[in-house]
Order: structure tokens, then C-alpha cells, then sequence
């Protein structure tokens, strides 16, 4: 985003934001388990300090919709005891959340030094090519979403894929097409895992 | 005498982050015994006399954090726990918490003792949700067995350990920038002073510590000082963890004393240079501090001695270069991750980080000008100093660092219009060893 919106003063145009509010979407209420999560999390914080809950709050909207509209951001507000503006500032400030529909496999390519070193711009390329998207882009199906984030803490067994909330390390790039042929067919099953979680 | 591990001795025994494992085999929870039976303020003088220092990248005593947190005040007091291991290079949190993650959960409970804190938040980056699972598991079985939650032990003491999960923000892991995000706001850092030891979490007391900082409190606390700082060179004590990346063998977290060298790092814990290719730079210590070059690797890797070599030890997220690497694309791809992370508060960052990274571009794709390097050099001082927080000097050194040491490849860019490195180099096709 630019942090400097041309602001043109002609009179059609003034006080017209540049800014695109995400999609109103449907009617959003947590479920009744997710509305038992919030409950029990917001006892984490002083009870003066409920907004120390929102990253939670929306990370269990995101989990429930799969992306978050302005409605369930207007959700997280009322919960929070916020304004819809509050929670659109952090919306938009963090990486992790989605203001638009994603796939059902979200693959974030670390691109950062030690993954770019062993060849994680390659990785893109060919998940470029096998997927027929650009990074940013979600497929025509709706099953991948291409991202290229910055360094993911597993410098050690790079290049590292972050594939929703599961891990798939050392993917070189001519591993990529069995890889995504192996999410398709088996889903985040197919994955390699953190290795620390793998030896035990 | 060969160094022998303390805080990863154990992590590839399978289970080794259960309860059981721990109180068996790590005399788990006698440093937080230990620790209740003594004054608050004996916990804070034997740390300090252990010289542990910070180790999420600052190096700042942790004894002198703790003695500074505002004694009397009827407001609580917080401590926060920096899991926000975002550091490129960087990944020994990561281990720790995973596989020892006990440790992690003593060190909380004792530094709250030692500060008067009932509440400790461990901040957990986003992406590290499967180390969240273990995590928030083994903190239930730590209340389950009265470690914490009301009266610990029987001592009286309360404490209670969360885990807050961020969502993808490098700068959460500046400490009033975490507090922010933990308050539910952007992860911008805060105008200090006031300190967080005066004024923090909910404008509370509160001492922030890296996760590998707070379990090496339980050793000391267990050990004795004069254990911990026995361990390394002066004012350098204790187990060290060092992330090796980049093109090595053996890529990993060892750990090893300050005593070993960033030499022995490399060529022996790490297995050497992967293909036997020669070694051109090492970034000693995460992507904010400057590199070192192959003759200036034969130093003890502590703050202090990697800090006389004009670098610095930072997180210990040390990233081995071989000689197919172009500088400029190296400072171009660390300046796209400057710049994304950029948290946007402070203007000389926010646009400088921009100017630098198109600069880059500019010159990477063949279109550099002659004065570019001066504009280089000039936006990155125009950045160093200038910000809040440490992040701009961090943004600007790759590319001071890389410029001077490796101006030659700069001007060649400029030259001839393109990388001069051969072709086959440029496109960094990967190189798997097999080794590991």
C-alpha cells in the first residue's frame, strides 16, 4: 500500500479515500464453538484489556470464513468492545490475514536470504509454472494460493513452503511437481512437517 | 575438554519435551524449587553475576533489565517472552521450544519470581503454529502438576504462563513493538523512554526476554553463576545456541561455548562449505549486522570479539556465503525484506527502505547509474540513527556493509550493465550436498 494516496482537491473527487474497504461479505456470528474459544482466550488479559485478544479473535474468524469481510470484522469489534476501525488497522498491518478469499492450500515461499541461497527462487518459478498463477494469485479452482513471504525461521532446512499451518522443508525445485500433485491427491498429509516435530 | 551441551543435550531423544522426560532427566523444576526458597532480589543478583546477557540480538545484560523493573508500584508487573523469531538466519528459538519446551516454561516462572510478575506472555510468531500446539500442551501439564497456576509448589507464589500468537510481523520482535501487539494494536515500536521496565505492557512494569535468555535462568539459578559463566570467555558466559545457514553441509542450530571460534563454527560443527566451494563472507549474526570476511574468521564468536571485528553477534543467525554469491543481489534481496517489513512509523525507514531496495533493483537489472552509489550511500545514512527503533540502522547495513567491502562488484554493475559474476552463477541454481 502506499502510504501516500494522491489527494486531488477538484470537488467530484474530494474526500474520496483511495483506500478499498474489503467485501461487506454475509452475515457473520461466531459459532457457538468458536464464541466458547474467544470466551475462554479473553480471560488470558486484564479484563480492561479485551483488545489484547484481536489477533485471536480474528484468526478464529479467518479459521471459520476462511478470509475476513468487513462483517466479521464487525463481528471481532463488537466482541472486542472496539471500533470497526481498530480492527481494520490491525487487519491490514499483518500478513497473516486475508481480506480476500483464498485457496483451500495457501503456499507461503519463503524468499528470504538463506531459502534464496539455495535456490527458493526457483521454487516460485516452477510453482508458477505447474500452477499457472503469479505470487498473490489464487488458481481458478480455488485449491492453491501462491505467496512469497519473508523469512520463516527454518533457515537451517531451506527452501522452506509454508503450506497453511503445516511446514514442508527442502523442497527443491524439482520436487515441486510431486509436491503439489501430493496436496492435491493427499493433502496436507503429503507434507514433509518440521523436522523437530517429525524424530520424535 | 570437549564443550557439553546444556539446553539442546537432549532434544533429538525422542519425547524429550514431555513432562517426564524433563523432571527426569534434566532435573526439571529444581531451579524453580530452588529459586522459591530464595529472595527475589538474590535471583536478580545471581543472574547479574552471571553476566548472561541478552540473547535476542541486543546482548543487554538481563540481570541489569530485571533490576531496573520498577520495584515499587501497585501495579502488576508483566514479563514477555520474545518468541517472535523473525531474524533472517535465525531459527534456535524454534528448537528450544519445540523440544525443551519445560525450560522455557521455568525460565518464565523464575523470572517472574525474581521480578514480582504473576503473568508472563510468551509471543509466538504466527508462523510457528505447530510450535504453539507443543507449547500451550506442555504449559497445561506444567499447571497440572502445580508448576504453575495459584500457590506453585506450595510457596504462595502465583504465576501464570500464556502463549499470544502474532501474525507475520517482523517488527514484532523489536520489544515495545511486540508490547503493542500484544496490547492488540500494530506492531509499531514505542518513543522510549519511558522504558518497558517503567512503563510496558499495559503501561505496567515489564521486562522483555528472548526465549533462549530465559531458559538459560534456570541453570544459573541451578548451576550457580560462577557454573554459568565459567562456560565462556568474560562477560561472555554461558551455552551459547548458533544457527548455521546458507551454503553449508550441515546446516543447523549447535551449540557450543563463546570460547569456539566463528572458524571451528563453520568448517567443523557446520561440515564445512558445501561442494568445497570457496567461502566469501559470513553474516555472523542474522541479516542486520555486517559481514566478515574469510580472514576474519578466526575470532572467539561472542559479542564482544565479533563485535571488536566490526560486526556484530546479533542473534547468532549465522549465514555462510560461497563465492557464486553477487553482493548486490544479496543487499537487493535483504533490502525486499527490509522494506516489506518496514512497520511504517518512522518516515526515514519507511521511504528510505523503498529507495534502497528500487536503487538495487535498478542496478541488479543493468540500469544503474554512476551516482547511484552515492545515493546509496547517502539514503542508507540518511536512514542509520534516525528511527526509533533499531530497525533502520538494521535496513541500512547490508547494503553499507556489502559497499564496502565489495564496492568493486558495484561498480562492475554499473560498468558493464549486468552481474559479473558467470552466468551459470547468476542463476543460483540450488545446490543440495546430500549431506544431510
Amino acid at each position: 500500500m502506499s502510504f501516500h494516496p494522491r489527494m486531488d482537491y477538484a470537488p467530484a473527487k474530494f474526500h474520496k479515500s483511495a483506500r478499498a474497504l474489503p467485501d461487506a461479505g454475509e452475515p457473520f456470528a461466531y459459532t457457538p464453538e468458536n464464541q466458547a474459544k474467544f470466551d475462554a482466550n479473553v480471560t488470558r488479559y486484564p479484563p480492561d484489556q479485551r483488545k489484547s485478544a484481536i489477533l485471536y479473535a480474528l484468526y478464529l474468524a479467518q479459521g471459520q470464513q476462511g478470509y475476513l469481510t468487513r462483517a466479521a470484522m464487525d463481528h471481532v469489534a463488537t466482541q472486542i468492545g472496539c471500533t470497526a476501525a481498530e480492527v481494520e488497522d490491525v487487519v491490514s498491518y499483518y500478513t497473516m490475514f486475508f481480506t480476500k478469499p483464498v485457496g483451500t492450500y495457501v503456499l507461503y515461499v519463503c524468499r528470504t536470504l538463506s531459502c534464496a541461497l539455495l535456490g527458493a527462487e526457483r521454487v516460485t518459478e516452477e510453482l508458477e509454472a505447474v500452477l499457472g498463477i503469479r505470487p498473490g494469485e489464487t488458481d481458478p479452482t480455488g485449491t492453491f494460493t501462491l505467496l512469497e513471504v519473508e523469512c520463516l525461521g527454518a533457515c537451517d532446512r531451506a527452501p522452506v513452503v509454508m503450506v497453511n499451518d503445516g511446514w514442508q522443508e527442502r523442497l527443491s525445485p524439482d520436487q515441486v511437481r510431486p509436491f503439489v500433485e501430493g496436496l492435491r491427491t493427499r493433502g496436507e498429509a503429503s507434507l514433509s512437517g518440521c523436522h523437530l516435530h517429525k524424530e520424535r | 575438554m570437549p564443550y557439553e551441551p546444556v539446553l539442546t543435550k537432549h532434544v533429538n531423544a525422542p519425547h524429550s519435551y514431555t513432562l517426564d522426560f524433563y523432571l527426569e532427566r534434566q532435573r526439571g523444576y529444581e531451579g524453580l524449587r530452588k529459586a522459591l526458597t530464595l529472595e527475589p532480589n538474590d535471583i536478580i543478583e545471581q543472574v547479574k553475576a552471571s553476566g548472561l546477557r541478552g540473547r535476542g540480538g541486543a546482548g543487554f545484560p538481563t540481570g541489569m533489565k530485571w533490576q531496573f523493573v520498577l520495584k515499587d508500584t501497585p501495579k502488576p508487573k508483566y514479563i514477555c517472552c520474545n518468541a517472535d523469531e523473525s531474524e533472517p538466519g535465525t531459527f534456535k528459538d524454534h528448537v528450544l521450544m519445540e523440544r525443551n519446551p519445560h525450560l522455557l516454561i521455568e525460565g518464565c516462572a523464575i523470572a517472574c519470581y525474581a521480578i514480582g510478575a504473576k503473568v508472563a506472555y510468551i509471543y509466538i510468531r504466527g508462523e510457528f503454529y505447530h510450535v504453539q500446539q507443543i507449547l500451550e500442551a506442555e504449559i497445561e501439564n506444567a499447571y497440572r502438576a502445580g508448576y504453575l497456576g495459584k500457590n506453585v509448589l506450595g510457596s504462595g507464589f502465583d504465576c501464570d504462563v500464556y502463549v499470544h500468537r502474532g501474525a507475520g510481523a517482523y517488527e514484532a520482535g523489536e520489544e515495545t513493538a511486540l508490547i503493542e501487539s500484544l496490547e492488540g494494536r500494530r506492531a509499531q515500536p514505542r518513543i522510549k523512554p519511558p522504558f518497558p521496565a517503567v512503563a510496558g505492557l499495559y503501561q505496567c512494569p515489564t521486562a522483555v526476554n528472548n526465549v533462549e535468555t530465559l531458559c538459560n535462568v534456570p541453570l544459573i539459578v541451578l548451576n550457580g553463576p560462577e557454573w554459568f559463566a565459567a562456560l565462556g570467555p568474560e562477560k561472555n558466559g554461558g551455552p551459547k545456541l548458533f544457527c548455521i545457514s546458507g551454503h553449508v553441509k550441515k546446516p543447523g542450530v549447535y551449540e557450543a561455548s563463546m570460547h569456539t571460534t566463528l572458524q571451528q563454527l563453520i568448517f567443523e560443527y557446520a561440515g564445512g562449505m558445501m561442494d568445497g566451494r570457496p567461502l566469501k563472507a559470513v553474516i555472523p549474526g542474522g541479516s542486520s549486522v555486517p559481514l566478515l570476511l574469510p580472514d576474519q574468521l578466526d575470532i572467539p564468536a561472542s559479542f564482544d570479539s565479533i563485535q571488536k571485528a566490526g560486526s556484530l553477534l546479533g542473534s547468532a543467525g549465522i549465514i555462510v556465503l560461497n563465492d557464486t554469491v553477487c553482493m548486490v543481489w544479496l543487499a537487493l534481496n535483504l533490502l525486499h525484506f527490509y522494506r516489506h517489513e518496514s512497520c511504517g512509523k518512522c518516515t526515514p525507514c519507511r521511504e528510505g527502505t523503498d529507495w534502497l531496495f528500487k536503487l538495487l533493483r535498478r542496478l541488479e537489472a543493468g540500469e544503474g547509474r554512476p551516482k547511484d552509489l552515492d545515493l546509496l550511500f547517502g539514503v542508507s545514512n540518511n536512514i542509520v540513527g534516525k528511527t526509533l527503533c533499531a530497525f533502520g540502522d538494521a535496513a541500512a547495513t547490508p547494503v553499507l556493509s556489502t559497499m564496502k567491502l565489495f564496492r568493486p562488484e558495484y561498480e562492475a554493475h554499473v560498468r558493464e550493465g549486468r552481474c559479473t559474476l558467470p552466468a551459470e552463477w547468476r542463476r543460483r541454481q540450488p545446490i543440495f550436498a546430500g549431506a544431510h
